[in-house]
Parts: structure tokens; sequence; C-alpha cells
């Protein structure tokens, strides 16, 4: 399994990978907005949190089509399938990978990134510590949905309509502890429930998304 | 030891494409799969590996005997002839590359990244992942395809020296390999000609 996560890695990194695409969407939609909303200070510290949940969610949904499909136009998936390694490892190491190249990358950038957004400093450890709890959860959930269209051309479009309502309340959580912690609130109880959201998920999407597969490989 | 298939049914997506298959193999022993193309050659071997369950009948052995290798080479473009075998190796348990290696003739295209490789060249890569698996059964389907004669000939001595050591194999191919002793089967006859009942709501959902 560790072979996997290592060869996830090197291709993410290696010409024609996806890293740096969901980070490249992160950092230009963090340089428009505030172009976007015009000279307010205020008003731009007020969407800051929602802004950089908003981009990171975004950015996240951007490689997901990634995780299967191209393993399974090059017949690695099949290969993988009949390997010794279990199914729901398989996904689990995918979905690591993914957190590795897409989730950590935007967590680091977010704090540069808020200060471009005017974000209040107070709430920047909240925001870092949500991205840190919360971003796991999107490329687990990510990941079933890659498993459940695996099959399909153009995938893409499908996954987000599958997998957008499922991010919702990691959203809700992430935005709400940013923003208590901007305004200088205690912020630990949307964090506390948005970590038992990612730790609920961690552990029961791999099996969904390992019997998504299977269904798609006959 | 024998790999026996009986009364196989097996279906791609939800359509039964062959039924009745079976077949007694004992080790040391290649089988070779004949019938034209969308006969149901591939969708028997998937069965075999246990991609897709069987619709109907038995197969004396586990799926994890078998070691699949498809139509696609399923080669990552961006990896160094080396790192593909490495790779495979540690998911297979394998501890030596060396047999993949000398089998296959892969000794000077060790530090190539895969999509300098010509076709042939990728083939040969694919196959040699067959000697890392370690697994008795191997289920080839069209392995041939894009070797030249001498590729042809390598490949052949290498399905042999499996077999000597006491494997056995299923192959799906369409011309002659010149195996000893190389059973023939034309799967032909068992094309399923009746569709079998599935759950036609099942079916909505999935397609």
């Amino acid at each position: 399994m560790i072979a996997l996560l290592r060869r996830d890695l090197l291709l993410a990194v290696r010409a024609g990978g996806g890293f740096g695409l969901g980070l490249a969407f992160f950092l230009i939609l963090c340089v428009l907005v505030p172009f976007g909303v015009g000279p307010a200070p205020a008003t731009l510290a007020k969407i800051a949190p929602g802004i950089l949940w908003v981009g990171a969610l975004l950015a996240c949904l951007l490689s997901l089509d990634r995780i299967f499909q191209l393993d399974a136009e090059d017949g690695t998936l099949d290969l993988l399938a009949t390997s010794p390694l279990p199914l729901e490892g398989s996904a689990s190491v995918k979905a690591l990978a993914h957190w590795l190249t897409t989730g950590l990358p935007l967590t680091l950038a977010a704090a540069p990134l808020g200060l471009l957004l005017n974000l209040p400093a107070q709430a920047t450890p909240w925001l870092v510590a949500g991205l840190a709890l919360g971003t796991p959860a999107l490329s687990v959930i990510g990941t079933f949905g890659a498993a459940l269209t695996v099959g399909l051309k153009r995938g893409g479009l499908l996954i987000s309509l599958l997998v957008l309502p499922l991010y919702m309340p990691t959203l809700l959580f992430g935005a709400e502890a940013a923003r208590r912690g901007a305004e200088g609130l205690d912020a630990t109880t949307p964090l506390f429930l948005m970590a038992g959201i990612t730790a609920g998920t961690i552990a029961l999407m791999p099996f969904a998304s390992a019997a998504a597969l299977r269904m798609n490989l006959r | 030891m024998y790999y026996t298939a009986q009364h196989l049914a097996c279906a791609r997506g939800d359509r039964t494409v062959i039924s009745g298959v079976g077949f007694q193999l004992r080790s040391g022993q290649a089988l070779i799969l004949r019938g034209p193309n969308g006969s149901g050659k591939t969708t028997l071997l998937r069965c075999l590996a246990g991609l897709t369950p069987a619709v109907a009948g038995s197969i004396s052995f586990s799926p994890d005997e078998v070691a699949y290798a498809a139509h696609a080479d399923g080669l990552k473009a961006q990896m160094s002839v080396a790192e593909t075998l490495q790779f495979w190796a540690k998911v297979f348990g394998a501890r030596d590359v060396t047999p993949a290696i000398e089998g296959f003739a892969l000794e000077p295209l060790l530090n190539r990244r895969v999509h300098t490789l010509s076709a042939g060249q990728k083939r040969r890569l694919s196959l040699s992942r067959l000697v890392l698996t370690g697994r008795k059964l191997w289920a080839l389907d069209e392995p041939t395809v894009s070797l030249d004669m001498q590729a042809v000939a390598q490949f052949a001595g290498a399905v042999t020296t499996h077999l000597t050591q006491g494997g056995a194999a299923i192959i799906a191919t369409h011309i002659d390999l010149g195996l000893p002793e190389a059973e023939q089967l034309d799967i032909t006859p068992f094309r399923a000609t009746a569709q079998t009942d599935t759950d036609p709501f099942l079916d909505e959902a999935l397609l």
C-alpha cells in the first residue's frame, strides 16, 4: 500500500500530473476576489472565511475525476483489483494521496492567502485548523464520487453533482468555525463536529468506494 | 493440481455473453481459447480473474490464484521501466525483479520512461508483470498483440518456463504459440443466445 501511495504521489508530481491544479485555482480565486469586491476592507474581512472555504472546496473538486479515471483507462485499475491489495485499502490510499496533493497544500496556502482577503489575524488559526480537519473528509468523500463515476466518459460534472451535497456539512462547520474565530468567539464546537464528520467518513467511505468500484468493473 | 470450471456463464455489464463453458486444466498445461472477435474470450477471462462474478456455474480455484493480463497494458507513461517493475513487485510481495527482467529482455530499457517505449516494448513490460505475481494460473488476453516474431518466441519461452515450474495458463489468442501439449477450446458454441432475466429496476438505476 505504501508502494501505491508513493506511485500516486510520484505520478501527481511528474509532468502531466494533477498536482498544483487545485492550488493554482485557489490562488487565482483569492487574488481575484478583492478586485471583484472593490476597495472595501471591512466587506472583504466579513466574507473572507466563506470565500476561503468555498475556494478550497471547489479546488478540491477540480482534481477528483483524476483519482480513478486515469487508472481505469489504461487498465491499471483492473490489475489493482486482481492484486492482493484489498480494494478498500487501495481506495483509502488513493484518498490519502489526493489529500496530500490537494488538501494539504490548500491548508498551508490558506494562511498567506487570508492576508490578501483581509482575514482578521485572530481567525487565521481557526481557519487553518478547520481546513486541516475538514479537507481529509473532502478527499475521502470525493474518492467515493470518483469511484461511482469511474466507468463514465467525462464524469466530472456528475461527480460534482453527487459530491457537493455531501460536502455541505464540512463547508458549514468549517466556515462557521472561521467566522466565529474572526469575531473572537470560541470556535471549538463547530471544529469538533467537523472532526467527527471527518473521522466518520474516513472510517466508512472506503468501503462504499470499494463497493462502487467493484460494481463498475463488471 | 487441477483447475476446473463447469457450466460457467459470464456476463459483461448486464448482458450474459457466454454460458455453459467448462474446462479442466492440470498444472503444466496450457489452454488456448479460440473464437472470433466478440465471442466472449475477454469476458470469460475477466470472470476467471474475479473481476466479474460468474452468473452461473462453478470455478474450482480462487481468483487469488489467477494472474490476469488484459488488452490494456496498465502502464504509466511518466514512470520508468525499473520503477514500474518495482511498484508491481511490491504490490504482489515479490522480492526480486530479476526473473521478470531476464524473461522479457528488459535489461537495456530499465532507465527509460514508459512513454519513450514502443508498443511492443510496452507489451513486454506489461507481460513481465506476470512473473512478479508469483501466481500459478495465468489468464492472458491476446498477449501477443504488437509483439514481433522474436518477442513472441520470447513470450512463448516465458510461458513454457512457467508451465514447467508447475504453473498453468489460459491464453486467448489468434496465433499459434507453439506450446507443447496445449489444449484448444473453441468457445464459439457457448455463446449465450437468450437474455437472462435481470431486475429491470436495478438496471435502470445503474445505467
